[in-house]
């Protein structure tokens, strides 16, 4: 059984322009300790569904699905009350900007024992002890001392690691982490995903990555979902991912890689992600794809079958390679 | 942190010296004449009005009577009432007591439920209770402090019967060494019913004096919570499973509590000019009352150093926010 299963996730914005469909029936599986990478570009609805699976989404958001089973919890019969002993404890979440992920009026120290004062109910010496411990864990130097820092005094990099001490204080089954490199230098964009996967082999969580960096999902992901528009496009292993993209999106976005540049021009994607009043009436990425015809301007494609990465195409690429193995 | 404060303290040294002027120079322009206000009815001689004005020193040139004035109160000599020939430093002294007592309740009135109801509106915003609530707000800043002062008089001490209509304390207790506080010296003396005779007296005038900061300090709990709770760290506290009390009482209000204490700072001033209307409508002996007596007295000692002493207050509160800022959200702490 996965650690977490969404069946047919939907999620609109209530707008003063009308409603607004940022995620479009999307199936996400997370196995336990497996690590999950939701590819897709900024507005491809990737955080979106995270957060309706953690429940922060504002009020203006309305979440619908077939199905939201999170560790044998059905997370959308449970009462609010009932989610909160989920949320922060079992299922954690970071997020892209650290520095203003923190609330700046307290120490470090204080809102990462705030969590296991609530979850785990240990006494004050325990939750110093265990916060030490965490800190340790992440890699923070002089760990004493920094639980008496505000966030203002660390580093982005130091933020995010507190972050990460503060989601995984409980034990999380599932780590879900939002960007949470982007607002970060290279150097230590690197060192916080050997910790991320670090902290997975330790103690065997699950782990989604969201991220619109395809170096990253080369060098971390297991398994990789790519989203556009609010729809899962693809969904295949990493390697054969990398091998033989079968959504043309996912080879555009494969292409524009500098690594794997064979011009000196880098090749782009034109156009950008349709928006609330651009949608096309047939497959999304039609506008921009270069294979697309008729049929696909007209009508929307349906996913195909896991042998064909689930791609929401009618001319999926790399076919013949599935022949020949 | 010590050189931050020197420095603050030491810009209060203009704003007094401003203020000195100002209020030596206002009253002085008002017509009418100290003496011929204490003469009264009967008169006065030529030669007895001469005699008089050289003893107050009203006949020397007025640079040199402010001279005398600035150097006396620097030396901590606010001089004497007119009227009463005591220093001005006691009467304030012995008044003010009174005063704060009033101001402190008004305060904690309007921020017991001010604080509250705005963090209530600003989390169920857009709805029925935001909406009641911020046109009451609006209501109780926009309505004259005299005629609601009357208003309650007449419903809670007319009609119903509940609450004295003037003084501190029913006449029957009487104090020995008093603080001046009466709750604390009702508290102290033990004596039956005091403390409740000593509450009922000031339920009313801290209600009144407390409308206009509890309207300010609940619109502005609204709005800087408003803004709070579309921070980032909002999104982190609820990611950790926290309740939403919690995230709203702790998380947020925190954040919002730096404009709200900006208000606070503010209506101190108001509170001490709003404490002159109701001081005189309920008779509560405080610095108010004493105020407005001494401008129609023409007592140019009192009303000069009353206004300098509430400057003080005033800029001292004001300096008191300023360091909370900083103990509140550390972020910005000055260097």
């Amino acid at each position: 059984m996965s650690l977490l299963s969404v069946r047919n996730l939907s999620v609109s914005f209530a707008t003063s322009a009308g409603v607004f469909k940022a995620v479009d029936s999307v199936d996400i599986k997370v196995d336990k300790g497996e690590i999950l990478s939701i590819v897709g570009e900024s507005g491809s609805g990737k955080s979106v569904s995270m957060l309706a699976v953690m429940g922060l989404l504002p009020w203006t958001a309305t979440v619908t699905a077939d199905e939201m089973i999170f560790d044998g919890h059905d997370l959308s019969m449970l009462s609010a009350r009932q989610r909160r002993h989920i949320v922060g404890k079992d299922l954690a979440m970071i997020f892209q900007e650290p520095m203003s992920s923190l609330n700046p009026c307290f120490t470090v120290g204080w809102q990462i024992k705030e969590a296991l004062r609530l979850h785990l109910g240990l006494d004050r010496r325990a939750r110093h002890a265990r916060a030490v411990e965490l800190f340790e864990l992440v890699g923070i130097p002089a760990p004493e001392k920094r639980l008496s820092a505000f966030p203002h005094q660390l580093s982005g990099g130091m933020n995010q690691r507190v972050m990460i001490a503060m989601a995984i204080s409980c034990n999380p089954k599932l780590l879900i982490a939002d960007e949470p490199t982007t607002a970060l230098d290279v150097t230590i964009q690197a060192q916080i995903l050997d910790l991320l996967t670090g902290l997975r082999e330790e103690t065997g969580m699950g782990l989604v990555l969201i991220t619109h960096d395809m170096g990253v999902v080369a060098e971390t992901a297991e398994r990789v979902s790519v989203q556009y528009a609010g729809q899962k496009i693809e969904e295949q292993p990493v390697a054969s991912l990398f091998r033989a993209p079968h959504h043309p999106y996912t080879a555009a976005l494969l292409d524009a890689l500098p690594e794997r540049a064979t011009d000196k021009r880098l090749p782009t994607i034109p156009g950008v992600v349709p928006g609330q009043f651009d949608r096309p009436a047939g497959c999304l990425f039609s506008p921009r794809c270069k294979y697309a015809d008729d049929k696909c301007r007209a009508k929307p494609p349906p996913p195909l079958g896991g042998d064909l990465g689930y791609a929401r195409c009618f001319y999926p690429l790399n076919t013949d390679e599935r022949a020949a193995s | 942190m010590l050189k931050y404060l020197a420095a603050r303290l030491l810009t209060f040294v203009p704003t007094f010296i401003g203020v000195t002027l100002i209020s030596f120079a206002f009253i002085r322009l008002l017509p009418g004449d100290p003496i011929i206000v204490m003469a009264g009815e009967r008169g006065m001689t030529e030669e007895r009005y001469a005699e008089l004005s050289a003893q107050l020193g009203f006949d020397r040139p007025i640079y040199v009577q402010f001279w005398e004035y600035l150097t006396g109160v620097l030396q901590g000599d606010l001089g004497q009432s007119f009227v009463t020939r005591r220093p001005v430093w006691d009467e304030f002294f012995s008044l003010f007591p009174a005063t704060l007592e009033l101001s402190i309740f008004a305060m904690i009135f309007a921020l017991a439920l001010g604080l509250p109801a705005g963090v209530i509106a600003a989390v169920n915003r857009g709805k029925f209770f935001d909406r009641a609530l911020m046109s009451t707000a609006l209501v109780g800043y926009s309505m004259p402090i005299f005629w609601w002062a009357l208003l309650l008089i007449i419903i809670f001490s007319g009609q119903l019967g509940w609450t004295p209509v003037s003084g501190r304390i029913d006449l029957i207790y009487y104090f020995s060494n008093p603080t001046g506080f009466m709750v604390i010296d009702a508290i102290k003396s033990g004596q039956e019913g005091a403390l409740a005779s000593a509450l009922r007296h000031l339920v009313l005038p801290a209600i009144v004096l407390g409308t206009i900061p509890l309207a300010v300090i609940a619109r502005q709990t609204r709005s800087a919570m408003l803004e709070v709770l579309g921070e980032d760290y909002i999104r982190t506290a609820r990611a950790k499973g926290l309740p939403p009390l919690r995230i709203n009482g702790i998380h947020a209000l925190r954040n919002a509590l730096i404009p709200v204490i900006t208000v606070i700072g503010l209506s101190v001033g108001t509170l001490l000019a709003g404490a002159i209307l109701t001081e005189t409508i309920f008779s509560w002996p405080g610095i108010g009352k004493w105020m407005v007596d001494s401008i129609f007295r023409r007592d140019y000692p009192v009303v000069q150093g009353g206004l300098l002493l509430i400057a003080v207050m005033v800029m001292l509160v004001n300096l008191t926010v300023d360091l909370l800022y900083g103990v509140i959200n550390p972020k910005i702490r000055k260097r």
